[in-house]
């Protein structure tokens, strides 16, 4: 009976592909964060850190591609400083901007070059194109984090229990060549990318303890903010439009009483 | 429509009507401005509304052409003897009367770097871009640009001399951020 | 209702105008429009839609500013919309999200149409040239939701057009997706046409809009008791009492939206659309918009693909026949004991169905027991999604066309003015 329920599913199911159920994934770990709720903010000193993890993890691999420099100093954005509400004249974001090397080019001979960034580029790629970035990772294509947390169903618990969720094979389970075992890994519990985070991976400028957790809260609030950098600025819009709307909603009301007020309806 | 029901107390009653009539139009108001502003340049388009340029790169007697905004904006490293020609113009032979260092803008030191020509590669007739050879006639027979397009010869403080171009070629805003770094898109913060 | 009019031109000018183009008169008229007295909150979603769709209009020129149809750039270009351009982050989430909004407020319209028998005789072109825009707003959502490019854009168009390829090849079947997309799959020229018929639809559904409110003020309203209009004590003009009550009604609904699209802009949506399109990696599953999951299910619950598509499309076109399939002499279900428990089964069937169209089709409502092998068995999606096709089905094409000839109403009362007033309780 079961073996006739599931033929018949798939041939009602589309001739476009396999449907099958989404990542065995373990439960994700759910934390408290500070962008959570109707007035959630980003934590920028967590940004920042991560920002600093992103940049000596995991852009050696992962790109960023839709996050300009500038982006970085835009309002509610990490390195947002009030003092440079046009964050193209904020040195921090030129320092960090000059950090990176981009392919510029072609010049009059046709060659392609490199210059230090400014704040108009984009964050660079790791690799010259997507099969590069294939044949250096086995065949993997590590992905651009860009949207990661919005391209995964409750993405940042996701991607911070991903991070954190690396451990030993069960008995028994044999892992395919080159692959982790990730109990959280959407895609199965085998994952391509081998874990990337250990205590004291990076050096905080601020002091924090850089442990496995600390690391893994600040990417992800860092990525959280990648995905929607205009966060802030839309919840603020919200509840302005909320209120405004409340108010009119009670004026209207009373119009439409003192309207029908001797209408029986 | 004046007032929906009998006004038996007009005021009062249109008061509510007014207020929320008053309330919709300011919100409509407000909302507006974002239909109006996405029209506006964007953020990645004014990420390059400056553009910052090392000098010291050029080599005496070169330009180089930088864009900046779309358009092409002429660097040049004018020699000791171009500076004295610009210098000992008679301005009153000028059709658009400006001497050679109103077209500079000082250092950091506050002095003029008169070697340093800015000017925005745009003719002033009808918009083409001017040749540039000092050694040949290419470049007009003022030592400076020349635009093919009508024949308007500019010197080589980018002013016109000879042709229909009305006025001089347009110095864009720009400061020394250092003694070698120009920014243009911005004058000197005062 | 439709003849004499109530303008009377006073100026020179307006007399000029009105005697060459007579806009103000039908201004006027419109404003003044006597309609019934009762009108209740859900007759409050036509102009909540038509705020909707203006909204959806108006968003959607400024996103075709600067969107771009390649299917190398419109993933990004839409990334360019939130990230860059002045106010994009709301504009786009407001197309995206008022989609949605849009499509709620005509399910709750149609479900109206339905309870109060809107849809009946003499108002049948109403409700035919509403099934019209109905079918519009699918086909112009459907094709909006692949604008994006990501995968569940490019899967979604990958699966809706190879409905087309349930006709047999030798009936043109491979000829007909090959001419909708352009090629041998979905891909750049897809796109493109699609983006724009995307944006030519909503013209098509604003002449549609135009002709349901003409075909509306030949009867005018139905009302909630669905007894006619006999005196003009039944009535009050349109301004300033519906107007006042629309505008009431349209706050409210706005605040709704504002809060999904301020604080919620992503739970409407699926988070597979933000990977970009890959044609050669299907999502694990696929699923369409919330607002298409029930007829999903339907095309689901049918085992054999051809059947499969005349059956959603069937869900569809039975609504078309919904004025004479209703056979019942007595117009609103608040007269009607036993419709009214079939209805709300119905509304209960097509929220079932929906609920089964975003799941599995091998996933289990509830677990019976436990097989030899182990594995849980008991009631799956898709026998559910059966069980409420035919209930679907049977709604329309069997349980209206008799309930209507056996069913004894309740006693309705003599006029809209008399139920108003609550003095009379007549029996016509």
């Amino acid at each position: 009976m079961l073996k006739r329920i599931v033929s018949l599913a798939i041939i009602a199911s589309f001739s476009a592909g396999a449907v099958f159920a989404a990542g065995a994934g373990a439960k994700n770990k759910t934390q408290d964060w500070h962008f959570e709720g109707m007035s959630g903010t980003y934590d920028k000193a967590a940004a920042q850190r991560g920002f600093q993890v992103y940049q000596e993890v995991c852009a050696a691999c992962h790109s960023l591609k839709y996050v300009a420099f500038y982006n970085l100093g835009d309002k509610g954005a990490p390195f947002y400083d009030p003092e440079y509400p046009n964050p193209n004249d904020n040195p921090v974001i030129k320092a960090i901007a000059k950090m990176f090397t981009i392919i510029d080019g072609p010049d009059e001979s046709g060659e392609m070059f490199e210059r230090p960034g400014i704040t108009a580029d984009k964050l660079p790629n790791p690799y010259a194109n997507e099969m590069a970035a294939k044949a250096s990772n086995m065949g993997a294509l590590p992905p651009d984090l860009s949207l990661m947390t919005r391209a995964r169903a409750d993405g940042s618990n996701y991607l911070y229990s991903l991070l954190t969720g690396y451990e030993d094979p069960p008995e028994g389970m044999k892992l395919s060549p080159g692959m982790s075992y990730n109990p959280y890994f959407s895609g199965g519990n085998q994952i391509a990318m081998g874990n990337p985070l250990s205590e004291g991976r990076v050096e905080y400028t601020d002091g924090t303890e850089a442990s496995v957790d600390q690391m893994a809260k600040d990417v992800v609030e860092f990525l959280t903010w990648a995905a929607d950098p205009k966060m802030e600025q839309r919840k603020r819009t919200g509840w302005v439009v909320l209120i405004y709307l409340f108010l009119l909603a009670l004026l209207l009301y009373g119009s439409y009483r003192a309207v029908w007020r001797d209408v029986k309806h | 429509m004046s007032t929906p029901v009998e006004s038996d107390e007009p005021t009062r009653r249109d008061f509510i009507h007014i207020a929320s009539g008053t309330a919709v139009v300011a919100g409509a108001g407000f909302l507006a401005w974002p239909l109006i502003d996405q029209m506006n340049p964007s953020a990645d388009t004014l990420s390059l509304a400056t553009i910052e340029f090392d000098v010291s790169s050029l080599e005496e007697g070169a330009q180089v052409v930088a864009k900046w905004r779309g358009k092409p904006v002429f660097i040049r490293y004018r020699t000791a003897a171009e500076i004295e020609e610009a210098r000992s113009l008679d301005v009153s032979v000028l059709k658009d009367k400006q001497t050679d260092s109103e077209r500079l803008v000082p250092g950091p030191d506050g002095k003029l770097k008169p070697q340093y020509l800015v000017a925005v590669g745009i003719c002033t007739h009808l918009g083409c871009v001017p040749l540039f050879d000092p050694k040949d006639t290419k470049g007009g027979e003022y030592g400076g640009w020349f635009c093919p397009c009508h024949g308007s010869h500019y010197d080589n403080s980018g002013r016109i001399r000879k042709g229909p171009a009305p006025t001089n070629l347009v110095v864009p805003p720009y400061w020394y951020m250092s003694d070698t770094v120009i920014q243009i898109g911005k004058e000197a913060s005062v | 209702m439709s003849g004499q009019s109530n303008y009377n031109p006073k100026t020179g000018i307006e007399k000029w105008l009105d005697a060459r183009l007579p806009i103000i008169r039908l201004g006027v008229d419109t404003m003044i429009f006597p309609s019934p007295r009762n009108l209740n909150y859900w007759w409050t979603f036509g102009a909540i839609l038509a705020v909707m769709l203006v909204s959806q209009l108006i968003t959607g020129i400024i996103l075709a500013m600067h969107y771009v149809p390649h299917p190398d750039m419109a993933f990004d270009s839409v990334q360019h919309i939130n990230r860059n351009i002045n106010w994009g982050w709301m504009l786009q989430p407001m197309h995206a999200v008022g989609a949605s909004m849009m499509f709620l407020a005509v399910y709750i319209h149609m479900f109206r149409g339905i309870y109060y028998g809107s849809a009946k005789n003499p108002r049948e072109m109403i409700w035919i040239v509403g099934m019209v825009i109905y079918l519009l707003m699918m086909a112009t959502g459907f094709m909006g939701y692949v604008l994006p490019w990501g995968q569940m854009s490019i899967w979604g168009a990958i699966v809706i057009t190879n409905l087309f390829s349930a006709i047999p090849p030798e009936a043109a079947g491979t000829a007909v997706t090959q001419w909708l997309w352009g090629g041998f799959a979905v891909d750049g020229p897809t796109l493109n046409r699609f983006f724009s018929l995307h944006y030519l639809l909503p013209f098509l559904i604003v002449g549609m809009v135009i002709l349901h409110i003409w075909a509306l003020h030949i009867p005018s309203n139905n009302n909630p008791t669905g007894i006619s209009i006999k005196t003009k004590a039944d009535t009050l003009n349109f301004h300033p009492y519906y107007t006042v009550k629309d505008a009431f009604a349209i706050v409210v609904f706005l605040m709704i939206f504002s809060y999904f699209l301020f604080f919620k802009p992503d739970s409407m949506g699926h988070p597979d659309n933000f990977i970009p399109a890959n044609p050669y990696s299907t999502p694990a599953h696929i699923v369409p918009e919330w607002y298409y999951l029930p007829f999903y299910a339907i095309l689901r619950a049918v085992p054999d693909k051809l059947m499969g598509v005349v059956a959603m499309f069937a869900s569809i076109g039975v609504l078309f026949a919904l004025p004479w399939l209703d056979t019942s002499k007595v117009r609103s279900m608040r007269y009607r004991p036993l419709a009214k428990q079939f209805f709300f089964l119905f509304v209960l069937v097509c929220l079932g169905l929906g609920w089964a169209g975003a799941k599995l089709p091998s996933d289990l409502v509830f677990a019976t027991g436990v097989d030899a092998d182990g594995h849980e068995v008991g009631l799956t999606f898709v026998w559910m999604s059966r069980i409420l096709t035919i209930y679907y089905f049977a709604f329309f094409l069997v349980i209206l066309p008799i309930l209507g000839l056996v069913e004894k109403p309740k006693p309705r009362p003599a006029s809209i003015e008399a139920s108003v007033l609550g003095t009379d309780k007549g029996d016509n």
